[in-house]
């Protein structure tokens, strides 16, 4: 495969340069913040940051942290920095829990989040040669939109079919000569899958340009992978990029053709890690909570934003030849908030619906598994009442009961589970409800 | 007339069963007969014990989900057919049977079933009028 690197300099800077810069866009950007931004002009009058006070990169620990409550009790544009005639872009969050994160972007900031996107593109192996059809649903949502502009740069051919419409997306896809998509790691092996299905009157080999997958939105495992790879044949090589909307979108990292990290473009955003309980920073390379300053934004900066994901960092250069430090792909959520097949659920939501159940107990603890490719989310509920035994039906009565209540509540399938009392653990502190298998 | 049965919630792990009868033998309870059905998840385990009142309350005090309730026991010819004619008389009343499960006894020549039906009263008297004998507690522990 090719190797071709979009941005030379950036990405194969060496550290000790990698870091000077980020040391000087850090100490411009709390000065930025400080001067144009109420809320962290507070926040860092109370820590006692100044930019003078930044001498080195390890001093960010002195900053406090921004968290997406933060962003949720600003909205819509507390956290901005820019007059509104500045912005020209808005993209939002979905909002499931209350008020959706908006996110503002002055022109500077889409020139450097195409950039971004640019090199992650390129990494992965597209290049202008590259036709490119973006799956993602066009809107609020920031990964369409950012990964459109950052092909755009690089001289791919963008062929924007949003989401849906599976007949229409494999018809481009053979007339059109795809050669790489960019969709949900779902998606993606749903359209392979649509495609085998149809293959008497189209056969496989009309799909043989398409080799690219530059799949984010959600994680795959390396068994998913394989398998996307293996329904599209002809070599298709799927890669991991990601993002948040809170900091752009698409265009945080991504990976390259080995495969090995997800490499960062460090020269815009500032990764630590850190311990999800005690906030402290965590030596370079350990695992916990992911925090990213975004260096170079304008429009909505973001100061040490505490991103729940858990992941660690390797600073070493990766054989590919860029520098960039590489994040691990995410290993979990610090919260409890869990992705079941791409909708939001909340154990808060699940402790609403069992509410007034009174056959069973107070204590309940959701399982989440990947099975054949899907995610499948467990609810594992103690049955209290023993008069239900005189009758299994009745047992299954309730079992249908609750599994009705909760589905109707979020929306996606589940599987409801009686066990016997005192069964699930008890925590005198937070609850640890979750027990994801998804990455074991 | 009726017969007192244990109820039991247990998972569908391995060794639970073993855990729970052990634990009762361990108090000193004899088991007269047991059946466990079950799905792919949990089952009833339902016994017929010597001391069902102390029984149950031990199987409380371990957290355990437990139930006491009235079944109907008889005594059914160790025969081809024995057991058959006694379901005829149920059918024929218009009685469902929820469940039933069968023991040996300890005399040569029958059988035991535990019934749980959907009426006690008329399955007792249907039984009666056939001439099968219901049993009591003292006839089986």
């Amino acid at each position: 495969m090719d190797n071709k690197i979009w941005n030379k300099e950036m990405e194969c800077a060496k550290r000790s340069d990698i870091e000077a810069l980020q040391l000087e866009r850090l100490k411009a950007l709390v000065d930025y913040c400080d001067k144009n931004v109420e809320f962290y002009h507070k926040r860092l009058e109370k820590a006692g940051v100044t930019a003078d006070k930044i001498k080195s990169l390890s001093d960010i620990q002195y900053i406090p942290y921004t968290t997406k409550d933060d962003l949720r009790d600003n909205y819509p544009f507390g956290l901005f920095a820019v007059p509104k005639k500045d912005l020209v872009r808005l993209h939002a969050s979905s909002g499931t829990t209350g008020n959706p994160t908006v996110v503002g972007y002055t022109r500077e900031d889409l020139d450097n989040w195409s950039e971004q996107v640019a090199r992650l593109a390129m990494a992965a192996g597209a290049d202008d040669e590259t036709i490119v059809q973006i799956c993602f649903g066009y809107g609020m949502f920031t990964g369409a939109l950012g990964l459109h502009y950052g092909l755009e740069k690089i001289g791919a051919t963008v062929v924007p079919t949003s989401a849906g419409n599976t007949e229409k997306q494999l018809k481009f896809m053979r007339d059109f000569g795809t050669t790489a998509i960019v969709a949900t790691p779902s998606y993606c092996l749903y359209l392979a899958e649509a495609a085998r299905e149809r293959a008497d009157e189209f056969p496989m080999t009309m799909y043989s340009a398409l080799k690219l997958g530059i799949l984010g939105s959600e994680g795959s495992t390396p068994e998913m992978r394989e398998q996307i790879s293996q329904s599209w044949g002809n070599g298709f090589f799927p890669t991991d990029n990601y993002g948040l909307s809170e900091l752009n979108g698409p265009g945080m990292s991504g990976e390259c053709y080995l495969r090995d990290g997800l490499h960062i473009n460090e020269d815009h955003f500032l990764c630590e890690i850190i311990s999800s309980e005690t906030g402290e920073v965590l030596p370079k390379g350990e695992t916990g909570e992911l925090v990213i300053t975004n260096l170079t934004k304008r429009g909505m900066p973001m100061l040490r934003y505490r991103t729940k994901d858990i992941t660690n960092i390797n600073y070493e250069p990766c054989e590919c030849g860029r520098t960039t430090a590489r994040m691990h792909k995410i290993i979990g959520r610090s919260d409890d908030m869990l992705k079941i097949r791409g909708v939001n659920v909340f154990p808060t939501q699940i402790e609403s619906a069992l509410i007034g159940v009174s056959e069973i107990g107070p204590h309940y603890q959701l399982v989440v598994r990947r099975e054949g490719f899907a995610d499948t989310l467990e609810v594992r509920v103690e049955l209290i009442d023993g008069s239900l035994l005189e009758k299994f039906g009745e047992l299954e009565a309730l079992q249908k009961r609750i599994h009705y209540r909760i589905k109707s509540i979020l929306g996606i399938e589940i599987k409801v589970t009686l066990v016997e009392p005192k069964t699930i653990e008890r925590f005198t502190g937070k609850a640890q409800r979750i027990v994801d298998l998804r990455n074991k | 007339m009726y017969i007192k049965q244990i109820s039991v919630f247990v998972e569908n792990k391995a060794g639970r069963l073993a855990e729970i009868t052990a634990f009762i033998a361990d108090k000193g309870i004899n088991v007269r007969a047991l059946s466990v059905s079950d799905t792919t998840d949990f089952g009833i385990l339902r016994l017929v014990v010597d001391k069902p009142d102390e029984a149950i309350a031990l199987l409380k005090e371990a957290g355990l989900t437990v139930s006491l309730n009235n079944v109907i026991a008889i005594a059914v010819q160790d025969i081809p057919g024995g057991f058959a004619s006694v379901v005829k008389v149920l059918a024929d009343a218009e009685i469902t049977v929820e469940y039933i499960y069968a023991f040996i006894a300890r005399t040569q020549g029958s059988g035991y079933a535990i019934l749980k039906v959907n009426n006690d009263e008329a399955a007792a008297a249907a039984l009666r009028e056939a001439g099968i004998q219901t049993l009591s507690e003292a006839d089986i522990v």
